[in-house]
């Protein structure tokens, strides 16, 4: 009998390309129908799009071989029938695209605040990079340089806010907005739980008012009503301004994320944490944060995503980040009529970023799991 | 108070919205005494013991532990705290850390002791429940026998002077109940006072020394085990008993 177990294999149709074909695209007649009518589909979309994207389009040079300086010269205006996207109009405003209006002699500081970026993003995304633990010290003093740099000071000649533009402006809120709100959402999720009954009100007063008022409103707010709570003479950077509004509103979003994180953990956990002699903080610290966000990683990177898109908003109050600077650009008469190729670009950025996250999402999802069963048993 | 009480309930009153879970509760118990608390289901045996380390306030009546009496001052929860391990029916390990770090934590966290020497102390103690083979694994590895004897050495590892069973062995298997019962008598065969919550008969036999029998809300019956089972004074005593042996 036993030897007979080990030696059987399951049926061949079940196993392999043939097997998944056969059990997820032709498994009964209408499966098939559905299959065979998707295929045509893309049969017909994928050629046109890489012909319109790639083969077809001019990226530097028209068809005729000219420098490509303004809409005119795209190849499909100048001939319909050859020509495809005009990608011109992203190179000869890469520029702008990705540092705004920042002076020229200083990019290079914007240079390099991206690639320490990158470098103080390695430690956070791989836990097994080696000498991680002064990657992480970098992480930490990260914001101060990437200030002193962008901005300025320290011996670096000033660089006002509002020549900052495009990609710039978009990392700038996006990253700070996410890295402010999630410590600020953690406390105000556990206050609003807290037993003191103040504290409580006051958080979920907070959270209730932020998540109840749309996100441009807290933008104006921040541009027209901070400064009235500022002393006066100290005039607040548009930029901060906005910041502080974006940081407000992601958080609230990540306080109630975390706030259903911290409702799964079962009571059990603060009673064993609470016999052992922690202290409220440390009880948190140590036994309950560390599951609940675990368990909040989907919703949290889903909130993050969504600030990163909500950035774009900021156009509204006059800050160019990158779909400003792409508006800015179509309004521009030798640009004129080129919003396809510009909303693809723009697009795709958008994309590259969001979809990193995502992806970092699952791989933090599949490696904290690893011989951890949550259930009871 | 007499001398030697480590723990003294008195008067103890406790309600759960109206319901009167606890009604003037008295219970003295002595250094290195054995309580075993038994009584059927919503008779208040685990809220009374839950009350000794404060998981639950009581309303009415005082409650002192080694000395230190319960109140809402805060240090002196986290004093008692320090002095009474509990473990839970549904062992409560955390799922996030391994065995060896559920028991170093509140050892490393708690008392500042270093990292090296923790360790040494976790693997200790999990030679005296019988599992340091299970050091690197995590909770959700184990059998249910097994977590809780990790959930025990985890309570031990901070030098209690008293440690809190509440239904220890309720959610296990019958095959791991003795695994987790041996243990429990060995440290009962070590000097711990303990009070221990269970249906446990044969256990509470071999290792109590005085039987507290429990029924909404009061103490029914408070014997030593010879009596207690063989010659119980309350009806209700001899009902609930001869409900439970003819199992």
């Amino acid at each position: 009998m036993n030897e007979m177990n080990e030696v059987r294999k399951p049926p061949v149709a079940t196993t392999g390309i043939i097997g998944w074909l056969r059990i997820n695209l032709f498994f009964n007649w209408t499966n098939s129908l559905i299959t065979l009518f998707v295929v045509y589909c893309l049969y017909q979309f994928i050629p046109w799009i890489l012909d319109w994207t790639i083969f077809s389009a001019d990226f530097k040079y028209n068809y005729l071989g000219e420098q490509i300086t303004n809409q005119e010269m795209c190849s499909r205006n100048l001939d319909p029938e050859n020509g495809g996207a005009c990608w011109a109009v992203i190179y000869v405003r890469f520029y702008q695209f990705i540092y705004g209006f920042y002076p020229k002699v200083e990019v290079w500081r914007v240079n390099l605040a991206y690639i320490m970026l990158a470098f103080a993003l390695l430690p956070l995304l791989y836990a097994k990079l080696p000498y991680r633990k002064y990657f992480l010290y970098f992480t930490y003093i990260f914001p101060v340089i990437a200030y002193f740099l962008l901005n300025g000071g320290l011996g670096f000649t000033e660089v006002s806010t509002n020549k900052w533009g495009g990609l710039l402006v978009t990392l700038v809120l996006g990253c700070t907005g996410i890295a402010l709100a999630f410590p600020i959402g953690i406390m105000l999720a556990l206050g609003r739980r807290s037993k003191l009954p103040v504290i409580s009100m006051m958080c979920t007063l907070f959270i209730e008012f932020i998540r109840g008022v749309p996100l441009i409103t807290l933008l104006f707010f921040g541009m027209v009503m901070l400064p009235l709570f500022l002393p006066e003479g100290i005039d607040m950077d548009g930029l901060v301004r906005v910041l502080v509004a974006v940081t407000l509103f992601q958080s609230a979003y990540m306080a109630e994320v975390i706030r259903g994180g911290l409702q799964a953990i079962p009571p059990g956990q603060y009673e064993a944490a609470k016999s052992l002699g922690m202290s409220y903080w440390r009880m948190n610290l140590l036994i309950i944060l560390p599951q609940a966000i675990r368990i909040s990683i989907p919703p949290i990177v889903n909130t993050s995503i969504g600030l990163f898109k909500d950035t774009t908003l900021v156009i509204i109050v006059g800050i160019l980040d990158l779909l400003g600077i792409g508006r800015g650009t179509l309004a521009d008469t030798n640009w004129l009529g080129l919003s396809y190729e510009i909303y693809f670009f723009v697009s795709l950025v958008f994309f590259i970023f969001t979809f990193g996250m995502s992806r970092y999402s699952l791989y933090l999802e599949k490696k904290l799991k690893t011989g951890i069963n949550m259930g009871a048993d | 108070m007499s001398e030697e009480s480590i723990i003294s309930l008195k008067n103890v009153n406790k309600w759960f919205g109206d319901f009167h879970v606890l009604q003037d509760v008295n219970l003295e118990v002595k250094k290195k005494e054995r309580i075993v608390v038994c009584g059927p289901s919503g008779s208040g045996k685990s809220t009374m013991i839950r009350c000794i380390n404060r998981l639950e306030e009581h309303q009415e009546g005082s409650i002192v532990v080694d000395g230190i009496e319960l109140t809402g001052n805060l240090k002196n929860i986290d004093n008692v705290r320090k002095e009474v391990g509990m473990v839970f029916q549904q062992f409560n390990l955390f799922p996030h850390l391994s065995v060896k770090e559920n028991i170093t934590l509140a050892p490393i966290w708690v008392k500042k002791m270093p990292k090296a020497e923790a360790e040494e102390l976790a693997m200790r103690q999990l030679e005296i429940v019988k599992i340091p083979e299970q050091a690197n694994k995590y909770p959700g590895q184990l059998s249910g026998g097994q977590q809780q004897r990790v959930a025990i050495a985890r309570s031990l590892a901070m030098n209690p002077n008293i440690m809190l069973f509440d239904e220890p062995t309720s959610a296990l298997d019958p095959e791991m109940i003795k695994e987790v019962l041996d243990v429990m008598v060995d440290l009962a065969n070590g000097g711990m006072t303990m009070i221990v919550v269970t249906h446990e008969m044969g256990f509470a036999k071999t290792v109590a020394d005085r039987m507290v029998f429990m029924d909404e809300g009061k103490i029914v019956e408070e014997a030593s085990p010879d009596k207690f089972f063989n010659n119980p004074e309350s009806d209700r005593t001899k009902l609930f008993l001869s409900q439970i042996l003819h199992q």
